[in-house]
């Protein structure tokens, strides 16, 4: 018996989440009083992991995964899973590991819990706690199956190091042509951008700021703070930014440390998306805007007065730093 | 070609969330439900299948027979017609196990999905179905073109898309840009007439036994004041973000 981590990278590196479901794999496998095995596709650094507490980690290096295949990365963690007779799956809530999860849950025929926010409340029954309605809830849920999967939510455990001496294995996996049933032709991505789910900041702004020319505060606030740019759902619907800023309920979800809304009047769905952030502040000019009662500092007052100076004396604090 | 569009019946976005029965269920009173909203944009691209490349377009629910007002909105919209699955969705591994017999038992090309349902969130059954079903399978799709056999496809990434090439059959999760908010379409009179006439057909569940159930429920604990600082004091924002929140 063991538990299974699939510690998810990109370019060969490590994400942040790896090392989040790593510290969280380890604290199940203490509970269920066994080992962690963790499994990795082309990584080298494989040694990382021992400072999150894995034991023993497998190393998959398949020439044939030069991008991400969903199917052929859950046959792999399928067929790891099944050599260290992994009773728990673990894995992070990264786009390309929600995509994956389900086919890995089918193929072990095994009851799968996403958006999981603690560590199982109880081991027999199984039960973890998840998100559900947006995050407006949440579900003590017992997995009843023999295998089991959990997906952790972004940043609901966060990194906690637990330092072992490890072995890292190599282990050659076979795949067969089905698992390349799609094919990745061409991947753009803004170079050198901080991405949403990447982002310990995230700067966030909305309708309050009149126009896609007004951005440029936006932008040199998130440079400053080394973060991420997003957005409410209507400004990405009248083109001011690009569809991939929209955040919320229907857009894409935000679970930074410091999420900065600007200009945005905090609708429901709206905050159903970002709620999982950490810190929330908040600059609007109606000290009536719903996402007061929803933040943990505000300014009221106007957004073309107040950024300019925030960057300025951040940029002033940064040098001091 | 044959498009089956799965439907899962939610409560609108502004809904109140509360639980009963000792909160071990959602208190359905006064909610208001309607299609799941990654739905609805998977269901107007099945829409412009229809009207550009001549797609026969099913739509599918499971759930007891409150949803079927979902569903004839749905036909409203243009779906030819539609099938309910007649049993309680509480877990996604059974319901992607009842679609997935829907679809074997149909012989669909095409199986469009939402990325996840806005209640449960789980963002599983369209996978589960696929794997089922052994249909290729792409997750967060922004952009189809069907040419034959040939799909094309573009999925959401971190910091940007990719582009994919498959081949029908297929199960396609889809979002926001498969098509835009403002390609929406409301259900117009002759359309809600028409629904009427529309064929729902209610099957029995192949039931297989829940993968997970959900033991209790809870509401997020209270959030505390917004201390609010003054607009001409950014210095205190500043501090209270390093000394207090230790966010940067
Ligand atoms: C099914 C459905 C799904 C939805 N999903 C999402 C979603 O995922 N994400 C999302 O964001 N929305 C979503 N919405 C839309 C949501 O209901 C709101 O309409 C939207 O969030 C409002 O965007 P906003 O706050 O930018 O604009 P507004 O509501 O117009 O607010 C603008 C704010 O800016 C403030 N302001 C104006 N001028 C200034 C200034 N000079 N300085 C500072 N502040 C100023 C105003 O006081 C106001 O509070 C959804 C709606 C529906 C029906
Ligand atoms: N009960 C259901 N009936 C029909 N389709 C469903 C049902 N539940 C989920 N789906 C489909 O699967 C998608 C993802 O749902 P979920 O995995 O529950 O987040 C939804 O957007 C629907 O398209």
């Amino acid at each position: 018996m063991s538990v299974l981590v699939f510690a998810d990278a990109a370019n060969g590196k490590f994400k942040k989440s790896a090392f989040e479901v790593v510290s969280y794999g380890k604290k199940v496998a203490e509970q269920l009083n066994t080992n962690l095995v963790a499994v990795t596709i082309n990584v080298s650094a494989n040694e990382e992991l021992f400072t999150y507490g894995a034991e023993k980690v497998i190393s998959v290096s398949e020439s044939k995964l030069t991008t991400f295949i969903a199917k052929a990365y859950s046959s792999i963690i399928k067929q790891v899973s099944e050599v260290e007779n992994a009773t728990v799956i673990v894995l992070d809530s990264s786009i390309d590991t929600l995509y994956l999860a389900p086919l890995v849950a089918v193929s072990l025929d095994a009851g799968y819990v996403s958006n999981a926010v603690a560590l199982p409340t109880s081991i027999n029954p199984f039960t973890v706690k998840r998100k559900v309605f947006s995050s407006k809830g949440f579900a003590d849920t017992i997995i009843s199956t023999e295998k089991k999967i959990v997906g952790v939510a972004k940043n609901s455990f966060g990194i906690h190091e637990n330092p072992v001496s490890g072995t890292v294995e190599e282990m050659s996996i076979s795949l067969s042509d089905s698992d390349f049933g799609v094919k990745s032709e061409k991947i753009e991505k803004a170079s050198g951008k901080v991405t949403i789910a990447d982002a310990d900041v995230v700067v966030s702004a909305g309708r309050g700021l009149k126009g896609p020319e007004n951005w440029g505060m936006i932008e040199e606030l998130a440079t400053v703070l080394g973060a991420a740019t997003a957005c409410s759902k209507p400004v990405s619907d009248l083109g001011w930014r690009p569809h991939g800023e929209h955040v919320g309920q229907t857009g894409k979800p935000v679970a930074s440390n410091l999420y900065i809304a600007i200009g945005i009047s905090g609708a429901i769905q709206h905050l159903a998306g970002v709620n999982a952030s950490k810190v929330k502040v908040v600059i609007n000019s109606d000290p009536e805007a719903p996402f007061f009662k929803a933040a943990d500092y505000g300014i009221v007052g106007d957004a073309f007065q107040i950024v300019p100076e925030l960057i300025t004396k951040l940029k002033a604090f940064k040098l001091a730093q | 070609m044959k498009i089956l569009v799965c439907i899962s019946h939610v409560p609108d976005t502004t809904s109140k969330i509360n639980f009963t029965d000792n909160d071990t269920k959602f208190d359905t009173n006064g909610v208001q439900y309607v299609i799941n909203p990654y739905d609805e944009f998977c269901l107007t691209r099945a829409m412009w299948f229809k009207e550009k490349q001549g797609a026969t377009i099913t739509v599918l629910n499971v759930g007891n027979a409150t949803t079927e007002p979902t569903l004839r909105k749905a036909l409203a919209i243009g779906a030819d017609d539609a099938i309910r699955v007649n049993a309680e969705p509480n877990d996604g591994l059974s319901v992607a196990k009842e679609i997935a017999a829907v679809v074997k038992n149909g012989n669909y090309d095409l199986v469009l999905a939402g990325r996840e349902s806005i209640d449960y969130n789980g963002g599983m059954v369209p996978g589960m179905i696929a794997f089922l079903v052994d249909y290729h399978f792409v997750n967060g799709c922004v952009g189809i073109e069907v040419d034959g056999n040939s799909v094309m496809l573009v999925r959401e990434i971190d910091g940007g898309n990719e582009t994919l090439s498959s081949t029908l059959p297929m199960v396609v999760a889809g979002q926001k840009g498969i098509v835009e908010e403002k390609d929406l379409r409301i259900p117009n009179m002759r359309g809600i007439m028409m629904a009427r006439q529309k064929p729902l057909q209610v099957v029995e569940p192949v039931a297989s036994k829940n993968a997970t159930e959900v033991q209790s429920y809870q509401k997020p604990a209270p959030k505390g004041a917004v201390k609010l600082v003054n607009s001409d004091n950014i210095d205190e924002l500043i501090n209270l973000l390093h000394n207090e929140a230790k966010v940067i």
